[in-house]
């Protein structure tokens, strides 16, 4: 699976202005890919707006990490809060975009991203939060697992995170959006085809007339 | 009103089966000298409150490995295999809310109340239906508050009255916590005088904390910190 191809696509969803949250894992490799001269306030919900990325010839500072455990730095404007301020904002809608992974997404736009019963259970952190009250909700996850089954379901089998939050799934193989009428497929990855992507989606998608390549 | 006390005579009064909430997200604001004391003195079937469980073999993860934990309330511990082998296997109960519910179980036992109304985890298998209730028109949660007998906090900096100021992400959970507890006890790495604070700077008012351990005096200082 071509992550990187999901992350670039994902990077290009952020725009000046936002307060973004990332997830652990994919999301935060976003980091890597966006312009220096994008002006987005980075949540981290450990009591961070403003994080950044620190580059290798910084200093670190050990009381400054990321949700994640990451060392990181702190751009210009950025302020520090403790846990019941940084989910007040959380729950409040003033996160304006959060990224985040699935294990399981669903036509409702439901999602399925904490646990897999007597695999894995490490507890909810802040992802139920974010899930639920995010305004726009975007899931990056491989299209199918490992063993080819399509993660992008008619119904999440699993423990939901939160139900009917997705605005946007970006897979390695397509861009789809949750709509009122069901899921959109708006983008197929470069050398597929559609009909491909249908094949390999188990949830229903709606065709646009205008199908884009990423 | 100086509260700065031996770090043997204050962990020495927390007792076998208490409730104790300890700061901390990960290492920064996680109080590795008090952790380190309790593990010295063995008191046993303790309830824990923290955000994580530290990675293994560093912070409170040491006091569940060394079975001195009964009982952890948490958010996420998937940075520690050890504890999560440990709680699968049955051999320490885990309780897991999400964390900003977590956050705010605790503040609102900081603020002296016993609960609040929310919708967060509602379509999940989190809400338990006896939770629920009707209130102006919708379906809520009822959180209870969470309170502890004692909280163990790290601040950069104190005063020995016990005003509190935190390092940039090491403040996450602990000023909550400070006022959840009924008895706070403060480690810091700069005691410092008084008139070095600035009272509009303080994180957390001295009222809310009863004991303060120089770390510069503490014979085992802060072993455990770094990544």
């Amino acid at each position: 699976m071509d992550v990187t191809k999901i992350i670039k696509r994902a990077a290009q969803e952020l725009v000046s202005g936002q307060v973004v949250n990332l997830g652990i894992g994919l999301p935060t490799k976003i980091l890597d890919h966006i312009p220096p001269e994008l002006d987005v306030f980075f949540q981290s919900e450990n009591g961070i707006l403003g994080a950044k990325k620190i580059s290798e010839n910084e200093s670190v500072d050990p009381d400054l990490i990321d949700s994640g455990g990451a060392h990181i730095n702190i751009r210009e404007g950025a302020s520090f809060f403790d846990s019941s301020v940084s989910f007040a904002m959380i729950r409040r809608g003033k996160i304006d975009v959060t990224i985040m992974g699935a294990f399981e997404v669903d036509q409702e736009g439901s999602l399925a991203n904490w646990k897999i019963p007597g695999y894995f259970s490490p507890g909810i952190g802040g992802a139920m939060e974010l899930a639920q009250k995010t305004p726009k909700v975007i899931i990056l996850c491989s299209h199918n697992d490992k063993k080819g089954n399509s993660k992008i379901l008619k119904k999440c089998k699993l423990p939901l995170t939160a139900k009917k939050c997705i605005s946007r799934i970006i897979t390695d193989k397509a861009v789809i959006d949750v709509t009122n009428e069901g899921l959109v497929l708006k983008e197929i990855a470069e050398g597929l085809t559609i009909n491909e992507v249908i094949k390999q989606t188990e949830a229903l998608l709606i065709i646009p007339k205008n199908v884009g390549t990423f | 009103m100086n509260k700065q006390i031996a770090i043997e005579d204050v962990i020495a009064t927390i007792p076998d089966g208490a409730s104790i909430m300890v700061g901390g997200f990960g290492n920064p604001g996680t109080p590795f000298t008090l952790i380190d004391e309790l593990l010295k003195q063995g008191q046993r079937n303790l309830t824990l409150i923290k955000n994580d469980a530290n990675e293994a073999f560093i912070g409170i993860s040491k006091l569940i490995e060394n079975g001195q934990v009964n009982k952890l309330i948490t958010s996420h511990i998937g940075l520690n295999k050890v504890v999560i082998d440990m709680m699968n296997q049955e051999m320490l109960d885990v309780e897991f809310h999400p964390q900003g519910i977590l956050a705010e179980k605790v503040r609102n036992a900081g603020a002296g109340c016993y609960g609040f109304l929310t919708d967060v985890g509602l379509d999940t298998e989190i809400t338990d239906q006896e939770s629920l209730i009707n209130y102006q028109g919708k379906t809520l949660k009822i959180e209870s508050a969470l309170y502890a007998d004692f909280a163990l906090i790290h601040a950069h900096s104190a005063d020995c009255y016990g005003n509190l100021v935190y390092e940039s992400s090491a403040m996450n959970f602990s000023p909550l916590m400070a006022m959840a507890a009924n008895k706070v006890i403060v480690e810091t790495s700069h005691l410092v005088p008084a008139t070095d604070l600035v009272p509009a700077h303080i994180h957390t008012p001295s009222a809310f904390v009863d004991s303060i351990v120089d770390l510069a005096l503490s014979t085992h200082k802060n072993t455990s910190a770094g990544i």
